[in-house]
């Protein structure tokens, strides 16, 4: 790999995938690191979950969220897809001279309160500033925005408790896929604030904590979670098929988006299937159980909108296919490239 | 039954907007056209598609494996980003790194390559481009900001022509001193005729929905008549395509001669909508324009003419069109003489990542859409 | 090669209406045909290209046409 870190390095895809296996993998070099869960899994006293991630998004403050909340949602979120109960975080901002104070106490706010919201506390943190500069060279994001004056790197600790195996291999034949709710929320309502489409269509950050502990506490055996982040639901599946060494078919029928998100996309030549989230998770497990899973997933706040899309149906290792509306079948890749609107 | 587009939550399902009629009717029609499709015995049919929206929809709605193989579907050169020679990328980049300019684009032109690289990747080093949702869009930034002059890349069809002239008209009816457009726009009846005379082994068109709202359908009539296949105006949702797949497999079961079927009469009519025809004779001229991995083709572009020719950034000329690297295909492919699968580069050192060639790199190219999709036919 | 998306049109002020999809909101030019709020439009690039045929009633009768021509329906 060689040459300059672009913007696709960033997007969650392929190139994002390129840049962790050739760079940091290859250098860091770390059995569990190696694993590329959403948290690692570490001995210690007991089992330690343990989780790191970097917030730069733009604007700061966006509808239904920010860059505080959002923080504390994606780590916290991490330790939970393994099963984990989050108990301690860490953050590092780094905030860009100029920054105003007020800002900046509103994010630390915002973080403090979601922290308390997902039962996790922050135990460390660190900041460094840095001059004005990384916003002048870089002339703006497209839309002509700066990175925001505020980035967040933080850590998650959490516990697994005893029995619990949750993990992206565990996928097992005949096993059912549900959601927790709608697609592509937070990455329409980030885009919605870069481009001139008046919309109120909010992010969806929230943290998963109410939702995994009611899973793992029901005694239901759930094979697997994942939160759907960048590069949407077909990224995600896409990864888990290949973990797991099975065959994902969903229906486009049943994923779930609101007519909002989905009128978003078709303005700018988007697909739901590739457009992130920030509170949403996959949750494998038997057949059998998916009722009540859905059941006691919907019982929750976040919730609300869980469904089936799809089932584990076969042993070809890493494939994901999409049955269309029209019958047809789509197999489906990660994310390619960007996911850059397009128009003409 | 909604079979236009995904479940909607906490919504009713709307109706679909064609056919308007009840659930069981419609997938009564669903159910009868696939069956056809499916068993189709007729004459070999190889439909071309010259819109990238209906190649993107293809893959997306799984179309190619719903129908007989005796049917083909043909990917043409229906993608304005992946048909801009390398020039007009080159162009475009040196005109950004210009300290006084910013250029405005569309998402997916960011990673087109030019002759070296792309806009996407000369931002590494300088140059100051910015995403739009629409045209207009550049003359609000502009005037906020005169210090800058502020270069719209204006790529696109039919369809986006009039919506440049609009752009164009209203940036000298303001007087607006910072605002210039670089165009690569082309036309269709042009590149039609030039692939059929080329001998492209193509014997019916699905012919562009959007274009045709703006031309109407009966732009495609003489090229009908001429060549003696059927063009049918298609829709971009699954059923849509399927529709209009069908009345070509009808039409070609047991008859020949040319036709135009409009399968899209929600919004195009055989007319078109003549305000916008008469908006883009206004602004633009014919011209002779470069197609990538084609060539030059007489009259398929149109560029700024008379009072508007001053708001050109120098589009005019820009017909070098350098390969990337010497054994990319895209030319047979988009021609529709080989499929994407064809070519020594697909899926090899040519991918979405590391695109070797215009089809590889926008969302609606046909080498990528088969890559994605793992299409084989 | 041209996304184009169906909306509502909600209002026209001189040569911009604001044009709804779905609770997104887009101001759209309308310099290429004639609108009234109400009207469903397909927008492409930020620009109404044509106002959608009110009677569905005619498109079936339209299509079916076509569908008789080719002889199929």
């Amino acid at each position: 790999m060689s040459g300059r870190v672009a913007m696709v390095h960033g997007s969650g895809g392929k190139a994002t995938g390129e840049l962790i296996d050739q760079i940091f993998a290859s250098e860091f070099q770390d059995q569990t690191l190696d694993e590329m869960e959403d948290s690692a899994l570490v001995a210690g006293c007991g089992r330690l979950a343990l989780t790191t991630d970097s917030f730069v998004v733009t604007p700061v403050k966006f509808r239904g969220g920010d860059i505080g909340r959002l923080a504390v949602c994606g780590t916290v979120n991490d330790l939970l897809m393994r099963g984990a109960v989050p108990k301690y975080l860490t953050c590092g901002w780094i905030l860009e001279e100029g920054t105003e104070i007020d800002l900046v106490r509103e994010m630390a706010h915002s973080m403090a309160e979601t922290a308390r919201e997902a039962g996790i506390r922050i135990v460390a943190g660190d900041t460094k500033v840095i001059d004005g500069s990384i916003a002048e060279k870089s002339a703006g994001d497209a839309a002509g925005r700066y990175a925001g004056g505020i980035l967040i790197n933080t850590a998650g600790v959490g516990f697994v408790p005893e029995g619990v195996s949750i993990s992206a291999r565990n996928a097992q034949t005949g096993d059912a896929i549900l959601v927790s709710g709608t697609m592509g929320d937070h990455h329409a309502a980030i885009l919605s604030e870069r481009m001139s489409i008046r919309t109120d269509i909010e992010s969806d950050n929230a943290p998963l904590t109410e939702i995994v502990s009611a899973l793992v506490q029901s005694g239901l055996h759930i094979h697997t979670l994942r939160d759907i982040t960048r590069g949407g639901l077909a990224t995600v599946l896409k990864e888990l098929a290949e973990t797991s060494g099975r065959t994902f078919e969903i229906e486009q029928e049943k994923i779930p988006v609101t007519a909002k998100v989905q009128d978003f996309c078709s303005l700018l030549g988007l697909d739901p299937l590739y457009m992130g989230n920030e509170g949403k998770l996959v949750c494998i497990l038997p057949a059998e159980e998916a009722e009540e899973a859905l059941r006691l997933i919907r019982s929750c706040r976040y919730g609300a909108g869980a469904v089936k899309v799809g089932e584990v149906t076969g042993d070809e290792p890493g494939i994901l296919v999409m049955k269309t509306e029209i019958g047809g079948k789509r197999l489906l890749d990660v994310l390619q490239g960007e996911g850059l609107p397009r128009i003409c | 039954m909604d079979i236009a587009c995904f479940s909607r939550c906490g919504e009713k399902r709307q109706k679909r907007k064609i056919w308007g009629i009840m659930d069981k009717r419609n997938t009564e029609l669903l159910r009868a056209i696939t069956d056809y499709l499916k068993n189709y015995d007729g004459p070999e049919l190889r439909i071309m598609e010259v819109c990238g929206s209906h190649t993107g929809a293809i893959a997306k709605y799984g179309i190619p494996q719903l129908l007989s193989d005796r049917i083909h579907l043909i990917s043409g050169p229906g993608c304005p980003v992946c048909v801009a020679p390398s020039a007009y990328i080159d162009r475009m980049i040196e005109l950004s790194l210009q300290p006084d300019v910013i250029v405005t684009t569309f998402g997916d032109l960011l990673r087109v390559p030019g002759s070296r690289e792309s806009l996407s990747e000369a931002k590494g080093r300088g140059a100051k481009a910015r995403m739009v949702y629409s045209p207009f869009d550049t003359i609000d930034l502009a005037k906020k900001d005169p210090a800058h002059t502020y270069v719209f890349a204006a790529l696109g069809f039919e369809t986006t022509a009039p919506v440049y002239a609009l752009m164009a008209r209203q940036v000298l009816e303001d007087g607006i001193p910072n605002v210039k457009l670089l165009t690569a726009i082309k036309t269709m009846p042009a590149v039609i005729r030039a692939l059929m005379d080329s001998g492209a082994p193509v014997n019916a068109f699905l012919a562009p929905g959007h274009v045709s709202v703006v031309t109407g359908s009966r732009i495609w009539e003489p090229l009908a008549e001429q060549y003696e296949i059927p063009f049918a105006v298609a829709g971009f949702q699954g059923i849509e395509i399927l529709e209009a797949l069908y009345g070509i497999a009808r039409w070609t079961n047991g008859r020949s001669g040319g036709r135009v079927m409009n399968f899209y009469p929600s919004v195009v009519s055989r007319a078109g909508n003549e305000e916008a025809q008469t908006q883009i004779r206004e602004v633009f001229e014919p011209v002779s324009a470069v197609w990538r991995g084609i060539g030059e083709i007489e009259g398929s572009g149109l560029a700024l003419r008379g009072p508007y020719a001053a708001l050109d950034a120098g589009s005019r000329g820009l017909s070098r069109d350098v390969r990337k690297n010497k054994a990319c295909r895209c030319g047979e492919v988009l021609c529709g003489k080989i499929p994407p699968t064809a070519c020594p580069l697909h899926g090899k050192v040519c991918t979405p990542l590391t695109p070797q060639g215009a089809c590889m790199v926008s969302p609606e190219g046909s080498c990528r859409t088969w890559f994605e999709g793992g299409r084989k036919r | 090669m041209c996304v184009a998306a169906e909306g509502t049109v909600l209002s026209v002020e001189g040569r911009d209406a604001v044009v709804d999809f779905h609770g997104n909101e887009v101001t759209a030019k309308c310099g290429l045909v004639q609108v009234k709020p109400g009207d469903h439009v397909l927008v492409h690039a930020g620009c109404i290209l044509q106002v959608l045929s009110q009677r569905e009633q005619n498109e079936m009768t339209d299509l079916s046409a076509i569908f008789a021509e080719v002889g199929a329906y």
